[in-house]
């Protein structure tokens, strides 16, 4: 123990001597160890400001949707055939959900469900008055969308029950759009008609609502371009695409309290159970947003786990320049290595001395690494607009991995030195 | 005298060297050699005589071929490397001609260097150092690196540093050939003094006839065998 200190002191000692060669050594176990931090902690940003995103849009939410049901494999003489070909099947006005099945659920999971969120995109068009113009994306959307969406009301109200039943051609539209047609007073929009240019004709509604469209959500379009969401009632929406049928998908929201991944499963056994054991073709898949948010975590952290293994590369790069260094070290230090041998020391001790040394110079390179990583991370989500989140088994993992790599590439030079012979150590010159 | 305890028996000392396979040197022809504690002995001889690779075997740095080392009469030729290292650093004090110091650390830390392989805390090896460097007369430049020091003054860090475990023999290597007649002088002063005052069992190597005259015993090795034992003392 009394010698693991002196070694550290030792190795100190020498590396002071040396003080640019030390540095340059260590530059590149500092450039690995940085950009592994640099990653694992953009990475880990990433995933906490999408977890936290994907929460406020609603962790009780669960989409139900049609999903083509595995085929059964089928001997004959000439190999495996399948039992009608993938993708030959297209979906057809039997398979959709329909509004029974939904009503049905809702009587069935009476304490589970708090509402059914449908939606329905219309198209992209654009809104008019006179010659001002704002680029749109028409949604009819439901009243459970309308709460699930967490609206933020400038002016006017949400679309309510009664526009649904009514099917009244009134919509909810963004700031946006105030901005560009009504020259930014949102007071001054509801009960003012718009017109809307969509699919190659024209529209005319009266405006009920104006909300705040979320600046935070990313896109690279100039903001002068960017689309804004247009909220029609469900019904008059798909009265106004002659839609009639089914769902091919919808959403559910759970009773805050309920396990929505269980919630989840329990929903696709019943469905499947009940109306769709006997389709050939689909069956119901439902989704948790705790089932999504832990597939893209999962797919987030092999992503950067992938990406630092690739910066781990620069890692072992930095392990070889350390080698090369203990290298000429021992060759530099023959005759002291002799007189060390002539004094007493030791193989073990010696070997020992020069594993030290080359940990010191690792652990320094991880600790800059890891010191410089952070700054870097930091940087780089202040630039994406991510909350930071350091990644701390990242910064226990680099310190692991700095004295794995010391050991490892130092263990070969230590050896060197410590088989020398002493006579032949002490004659060098 | 053959009651006194021996500190060195060397006994048909062969030591060959394998220089390619079939040419076999033998350096050393059977050296019987026996070294009394409390002894001053110089062993003499030209360069090539074998004195260097005596001396090696002396210091524990080298194994005979063949032939029985007893030192403080523990048998060596039966040792394992890592015993060797033990016997160098607790029995044996070597003395170089080049003097051998770590250059980047000060005189004191190099005295307390084979304390520190002996495994004595840093309070008291750096207080035994400090004793032993008294001893030799450089407390004023403990804590002076070796590139500030002197030829003379380097030899009796040096010779501090030998005396740091208090070993059972100082073994010393030409210890004045790197140095004036009269710094020289000062050095062997230094052994005498130890030999006298600490009663330390000193082999001197040399080629200098000069030096040898000096001690109590000369041992001349030629050619790899000893051809003259002359007692003075």
């Amino acid at each position: 123990m009394m010698l693991f200190l002196e070694n550290i002191l030792l190795a100190l000692e020498s590396l002071r001597a040396n003080k640019m060669r030390a540095l340059l050594t260590i530059l590149g176990i500092i450039i690995g160890i940085a950009s592994v931090i640099a990653i694992m902690s953009v990475g880990n940003s990433i995933r906490v400001s999408l977890v936290r995103s994907m929460e406020s849009i609603g962790a009780n939410n669960i989409t139900l949707g049609l999903r083509q049901k595995e085929k059964k494999e089928e001997v004959t003489e000439e190999g495996y055939r399948f039992e009608g070909e993938l993708g030959e099947t297209t979906m057809s006005e039997e398979d959709y959900l329909t509004n029974e099945m939904l009503e049905e659920a809702k009587k069935q999971f009476a304490d589970e469900i708090e509402g059914v969120v449908l939606s329905e995109s219309v198209g992209d068009g654009q809104a008019k008055e006179g010659k001002k113009s704002s680029n749109v994306t028409v949604i009819g959307a439901n009243t459970a969308y309308m709460k699930n969406q967490n609206f933020k009301l400038l002016s006017g109200r949400l679309l309510t029950e009664r526009d649904q039943a009514e099917k009244t051609e009134v919509v909810l539209i963004s700031d946006r759009v105030v901005k560009k047609l009504f020259d930014g007073d949102a007071g001054k929009a509801p009960g003012s008609r718009i017109e809307v240019f969509l699919n190659g004709k024209y529209y005319s509604y009266t405006i009920v609502g104006v909300y705040e469209y979320d600046k935070s959500v990313f896109t690279a379009i100039p903001e002068e371009y960017v689309s804004t969401e247009v909220y029609l009632p469900f019904e008059a929406a798909r009265e106004q695409m002659h839609k009639t049928s089914g769902y091919s998908q919808i959403m559910l929201t759970a009773k805050s309290g309920i396990n929505s991944e269980r919630f989840a499963r329990e929903l696709e056994t019943w469905f499947n159970g009940k109306y769709f054991r006997d389709n050939e073709n689909y069956e119901i898949s439902a989704t948790s947003m705790e089932d999504m948010v832990k597939s893209m975590t999962g797919m987030l952290s092999t992503t950067s786990a992938a990406i630092s293994a690739i910066a781990g590369i620069s890692l072992l790069v930095g392990g070889i320049g350390v080698m090369n260094i203990m290298m000429v070290s021992v060759t530099e230090r023959t005759r002291e290595i002799g007189t060390r041998k002539a004094l007493g020391a030791t193989n073990d001790s010696i070997r020992l001395q020069f594993i030290m040394e080359a940990i010191v110079i690792c652990l320094m390179g991880g600790f800059i690494g890891i010191v410089l990583g952070l700054i870097l991370a930091r940087v780089i989500t202040n630039t994406m607009g991510y909350a930071a989140a350091p990644s701390i088994a990242g910064c226990f993992l680099s310190v692991a991995f700095s004295i794995f790599i010391g050991v490892f590439f130092g263990y070969y030079p230590a050896n060197k030195a410590a088989m020398m012979n002493p006579i032949e150590a002490l004659r060098y010159e | 005298m053959e009651n006194r305890e021996k500190t060195i028996e060397l006994t048909g000392i062969i030591k060959r060297f394998y220089v390619g396979k079939p040419n076999e040197l033998e350096i050393l022809h059977g050296i019987d050699l026996t070294v009394y504690k409390g002894e001053f002995v110089s062993i003499v001889g030209a360069s090539g005589s074998g004195k260097s690779t005596l001396m090696n075997i002396i210091g524990v740095l080298d194994r005979p071929t063949q032939g029985d080392y007893r030192l403080d009469g523990l048998d060596i030729s039966s040792l394992k490397d890592q015993e060797l290292s033990k016997i160098r650093n607790r029995k044996i004090g070597f003395v170089f001609q080049t003097y051998n110091l770590l250059s980047r650390t000060s005189a004191l830390k190099n005295v307390e260097l084979p304390m520190m392989y002996a495994g004595v805390g840093p309070k008291e090896r750096t207080r035994r150092a400090q004793y032993y460097l008294e001893m030799v007369g450089m407390e004023n430049r403990m804590y002076h690196k070796p590139d500030e020091l002197s030829g003379g003054q380097k030899q009796r860090v040096s010779i501090a540093r030998a005396m740091a475990n208090e070993p059972s023999l100082l073994l010393a290597d030409e210890p004045t050939g790197a140095l004036d007649s009269k710094t020289g002088n000062r050095i062997m002063d230094i052994f005498h003094r130890l030999n006298r005052e600490e009663g330390k069992t000193i082999v001197l190597i040399t080629h200098s006839a000069e030096l040898a005259e000096q001690t109590d015993r000369i041992i001349t090795i030629r050619d790899g065998e000893i051809t003259g034992e002359r007692r003075k003392r």
